[in-house]
């Protein structure tokens, strides 16, 4: 690697300058405010510090005229970030989760698993975060595939007005689960009888009064399943979307040649279309799952902190901020954490397992 | 009629069935946008306005979320772009340059997207505040960037890994560099995915809540908090509410509808593909 | 090569105009939001290339002040107080961070990161009491106020009940700017008209006689006690339940450490079974409700007869539209205190404190010097519905309800609430909420309520 080494001495020297520049800049900065017209600059300036100290790195990097070199240092950056904002947070959430901080004074003493016992050993509530977020993921993935593949499947019969029916499924994903959980709180309003509001309401006006129902405050478990109603409607669009693509790229020259060996248009997409589209609902899957382990403005907006309702990112929060029990508040995320991992670690491994070298 | 019409028009009715139901919330959302206060009751929330419409509620929301909205623009336009780049790079140089190890480094990016965020609020915080990026519109830009790391180095990976070789083995032989590969070739290639991705983390970011209440001071809180504050008051105007929560989600809303079909097509150009 | 260089200073320049495009803005009008910190460059690191900056004569220095009021009454409270501060203190400027959301958890979740950070607001709203002494004195992130409370004569205008219950080892720790009475029980004056029910002078004096008056209400159909969802009406009603049933002293003995009344025993017991009872009076409907105003609401729609709610609902009851519901005192609505708590005065009190190491702390004793004052306190007060925590504010200010509060203040044994802070630091509150939320999915588990209660205890570290 050395013997390539080309020094350069022009850009050496602006090499030299830049990192000096910015590491000056940084110094300066770490103590002094930048304030032009009024407004504060600092912020901007310390990270455009760091670009420029980098951008002289990376000359310096250049200089040895190796590509795997150059490759690793273009990473650095986001390699180092996620180090940082990543592993080393995580890293601190364990870290904590294995003392008893309790209050706002960090208390760092070394206490074991017992936060994880707690958790478990006589302890209802968690149970009843660990069977909402069971029926709920499931609810919410089955739910966003078959709507996803349904419209996927009807679109892509190319009739016309497809574009607008596209973006009528699409639109809900770009609305804040906090704005949809608020909205469908109404929507899903529980009073049956004197009081209807909302789509019971509006059954009622249909004459469907059949199908009135309490919603999410119906008995449990039953009642959180109406919770993945607003969160399927966010995200089967995106699902659609993601079969359509899949759906479009297989060849049209495939269909044609089982159209000519005589297949059905429903055989066609049963043994043709189906089996290929499943690398994208594993993607598919795995996207859905993380943000469903994860959830939380959603039921809060329509629950309200109802504990029949509850999940463990609520439960999270309430022990972190609302109880001040840091410690107990960190092993529950790493336990959600824990149970992403053990969905995506092996969707990781064997996708780079299976792709050919370049 | 023909069974293809038959097949058509029972298509139609399941399609326009399911659009209205997609549609009901964002009905009730605009009904009540403009209904003046008097109006608001849960027994006639699915009328339409029976006295013309209240242009108010919009002019009263937003007064209050201008500023927030002005912070969310400064914050989302030049985030999404950037860490599109960022992305794009990414996974340019671990889908094409291959070395020891950039399948795992891949990986362990990878598994950035699934950490649940608010168990790491604290030491963010605390990291920030001592990095001196606490407070404004800079850091949260910077955070949302580096979280937004993972998605997108995935969707260009996976793009980049679907387009063969050869291109890029023709353009070595012309003499181009790693970065000149990248600039002449890939680059322009790209747009699919770029759409994809700018048009995935506007979204997120615009959305988002928890680092844009817990990483900026007050006069540069994001769009969300505004509405935020604004739902949580506790005796809610739901017709001023309504119409701020559609003024919010304005900008999202535009995007989808005018360059869903970029985001489509860059989806179907194999951004997410298995 | 060259192309190289040229195109990493590309890169760089179009990372950092996108970079200068996100710090620059359109001005925006801004709704209270505060100028920019006018900090100057210390004179030591003074370099040449940094532009100059206004000096700080020029633009007011900001203080930070954090809470949650941001609902009807209790933000017009807040902007009261601020526009008196600001006319007072010309040279400071309130920048009002109020953050919504969650019964208050969000304000929380900012506050804490922000504590941890070690950037604290210039002063926070806390409610007095335990939440105070047990969250941010034991998190050692506050003063104590022994100077400010002697030399402003504070100390000497609070009830002698009240000094205490915001003092740790004799040292008081926050200001309290308002009080209010977690123990009234609202009612309709049409509903208990039909059902021939007679509140006795002075209210109920124990629940068993409320319950009579609630077989004669339900009799005519109607809800005798409304209530809330889970947030934190349930609690609301529950202490007010235990209060009512033990007495203001074996309550206070709940709480002390370690405490004289046991959590395993009869007293506890027996406010269970009443609460139990209670409960099987109230709307079935009550989990679903979105919040403690649609109960207080059908209160005065006459759906139901009662509600137990504190005073921050007569603002609710009292006030014109959109805000409230504009009924007229002892008409449409009317007011007496909980079953068995006469003579008793449940409170809580939003106070605000001196943080350790905030930017500003001239700035925040400006503040605390006018939350303390009688013109600040008479400011704030009858917005929000709530009554001075000082003893001497001008009556004529306040509606009909809060004058019988004040007096009620000065002659009734204080308690305080745990619902709302002042018994119960934030740790045991929790375990105790999720306890009580668990009993809501059954009520009739009442034994392993009252085990779950007195583990709630142990685990605060209060219990043996």
């Amino acid at each position: 690697m050395l013997r390539k080494f080309t020094l350069h001495i022009p850009h050496m020297i602006m090499a030299i300058a830049l990192m000096f520049l910015g590491m000056v800049a940084l110094f300066i900065l770490n103590t002094a405010r930048l304030v032009i017209a009024g407004k504060d600059f600092t912020s901007l300036a310390l990270i455009l510090s760091g670009l420029i100290t980098y951008c002289g790195v990376l000359i310096v990097v250049i200089m040895f005229h190796n590509e795997k070199v150059l490759s690793v240092g273009l990473l650095l950056p986001s390699i180092a970030a996620v180090a940082v904002f990543v592993y080393g947070f995580i890293g601190w959430s364990i870290r904590i989760s294995l003392s008893r901080w309790q209050g706002l004074q960090p208390d760092y003493t070394w206490v074991g698993l017992k936060q994880y016992v707690l958790l478990f050993t006589d302890n209802p509530r968690f149970i009843i975060d660990i069977r909402n977020t069971g029926m709920f993921t499931v609810l919410f993935i089955l739910g966003c595939l078959a709507l996803g593949l349904g419209f996927a499947i009807l679109l892509d019969q190319r009739l016309k007005g497809e574009a607008i029916f596209r973006s009528i499924f699409l639109f809900p994903m770009s609305i804040s689960f906090i704005a949809s959980g608020v909205v469908w709180a109404w929507l899903m309003n529980p009073s049956t009888g004197d009081h209807l509001a909302g789509i019971n309401l509006m059954f009622h006006l249909l004459h469907l009064d059949f199908l009135i129902s309490n919603w999410f405050t119906s008995p449990q478990p039953w009642g959180m399943a109406y919770t993945v109603i607003p969160a399927i409607w966010q995200l089967s669009g995106f699902t659609m979307a993601l079969y359509l693509g899949g759906i479009r790229s297989i060849s049209e020259d495939m269909r044609e040649a089982a159209r000519v060996d005589g297949a059905s248009e429903f055989q066609i997409y049963r043994y043709i279309i189906l089996p290929l589209l499943q690398p994208i609902t594993l993607s598919a899957v795995i996207i859905l799952a993380h943000m469903s382990l994860k959830i939380f403005d959603l039921i809060v907006a329509l629950g309200n902190q109802d504990i029949r309702l509850d999940v463990p990112g609520i439960y999270m929060w309430t022990t972190t901020f609302a109880a001040g029990n840091y410690a107990q508040g960190a092993a529950i995320g790493v336990l959600m954490l824990i149970s992403v991992a053990v969905l995506v670690v092996p969707y990781v491994v064997s996708t780079i397992r299976s792709e050919t070298e370049l | 009629m023909t069974r293809r019409t038959i097949l058509n028009a029972s298509i139609y009715i399941i399609l326009i069935f399911f659009a209205l139901i997609f549609l009901l919330p964002v009905y009730l959302m605009v009904v009540t946008g403009f209904k003046p206060f008097n109006e608001i009751d849960l027994a006639t929330m699915w009328y339409l306005p029976t006295s013309g419409l209240h242009i108010q509620n919009f002019i009263a929301a937003y007064n209050q979320l201008a500023p927030n909205l002005n912070n969310s623009l400064e914050m989302v336009i030049p985030e999404a772009i950037l860490s599109a780049l960022l992305g794009s790079l990414n996974g340019y140089l671990l889908a094409k340059w291959k070395f020891r190890g950039s399948n795992l480094i891949f990986s362990l990016i990878l598994f950035g997207m699934f950490i649940p965020y608010q168990s790491i609020l604290i030491p963010l915080v605390k990291f920030m505040f001592a990095i001196k990026l606490y407070g404004d519109i800079p850091g949260l830009v910077l955070v949302h960037i580096i979280y937004g790391i993972p998605i997108t180095t995935l969707i260009f990976r996976n793009y980049y890994a679907g387009i063969g070789t050869e291109i890029l083995e023709a353009g070595r032989m012309d003499g181009a560099s790693l970065m000149g590969l990248y600039r002449h070739i890939m680059f322009p290639l790209s747009g699919p995915s770029f759409a994809v991705v700018i048009i995935w983390q506007f979204t997120q970011a615009w959305n988002e809540f928890l680092f844009a209440v817990v990483l900026t001071n007050q006069s540069h809180w994001p769009v969300t908090v505004a509405l935020n504050n604004l739902a949580g008051s506790q005796l809610v105007q739901w017709n001023v509410l309504m119409a701020a929560t559609l003024l919010a989600a304005l900008p999202t809303l535009l995007v989808y509808i005018f360059l869903g079909r970029y985001f489509l097509r860059g989806l179907m150009a194999g951004a997410l593909k298995g | 090569m060259s192309s190289k260089k040229s195109g990493f200073t590309a890169f760089c320049l179009l990372v950092a105009s996108m970079l200068v495009v996100s710090a620059c803005g359109v001005t925006t009008p801004s709704i209270a939001s505060p100028q920019a910190p006018a900090t100057v460059v210390p004179a030591t690191m003074a370099a040449p290339v940094l532009l100059p900056t206004a000096t700080m004569t020029a633009l007011p220095t900001p203080v930070e002040i954090f809470s949650w009021w941001v609902g009807p009454g209790e933000a017009d409270g807040l902007a009261a107080m601020v526009a008196l501060f600001n006319h007072e203190y010309p040279q400071y400027t309130i920048v009002n961070a109020a953050v919504a959301g969650g019964g208050g958890t969000n304000a929380q979740a900012v506050l804490a990161t922000r504590l941890a950070a070690g950037d604290p607001p210039d002063s926070w709203q806390a409610h007095a009491g335990q939440e105070t002494i047990g969250t941010y004195v034991a998190g050692n992130e506050v003063k104590p106020l022994d100077d400010f409370f002697a030399s402003t004569g504070f100390g000497k205008v609070l009830p002698a009940t009240l000094l205490p219950l915001i003092s740790k080892d004799g040292h008081p720790y926050s200001v309290p700017v308002d009080i209010h009475r977690s123990n009234v029980m609202w009612y309709n004056p049409k509903v208990l008209a039909i059902a021939k029910v007679t509140i006795p002078v002075g209210g109920f004096t124990n629940w068993n006689d409320f319950f009579k008056a609630c077989d004669k209400i339900k009799a005519t159909g109607k809800v005798c006690l409304s209530l809330g969802p889970e947030g934190f009406t349930a609690m609301h009603l529950f202490e007010n339940v235990m209060i009512g049933t033990m007495g203001a002293a074996k309550w206070d003995g709940l709480w002390t450490r370690p405490p004289t009344t046991n959590w395993n025993g009869p007293d506890v017991r027996t406010s269970i079974a009443n609460f139990q009872k209670a409960l099987s009076y109230t709307n079935s409907d009550a989990l679903t409700l979105s919040d403690w105003q649609p109960a207080s609401k059908m209160v005065a729609d006459g759906d139901a007869a009662f509600n137990i709610m504190g005073d921050w609902a007569e603002g609710y009851f009292a006030n014109a539209a959109p805000n409230g519901l504009a009924l007229k005192p002892h008409v449409g609505f009317d007011w007496t205190p909980a079953p068995g708590t006469q003579g008793i005065f449940v409170f809580l009190s939003d106070s605000f404190v001196l943080p350790i190491g905030n930017k500003n702390p001239d700035g925040t004793m400006a503040w605390l010097a006018l939350a303390a004052s009688k013109a600040g306190q008479e400011a704030f007060n009858p917005l929000k519905g709530s009554i001075c925590a000082r003893t001497d504010c001008n009556p004529a200010f306040f509606s009909e309800y809060s004058q019988g509060a004040m007096q009620d203040w000065a002659t009734d044994i204080v308690v305080g609430s745990l619902t709302h802070g002042v018994v119960a630091n934030n740790n045991w509150k929790a375990a105790i909420d999720t306890a009580l939320k668990l009993y809501l999915t059954d009520p009739t588990r009442a034994d392993q309520f009252q085990g779950a209660l007195a583990a709630a205890c142990k685990s605060a570290g209060s219990c043996q």
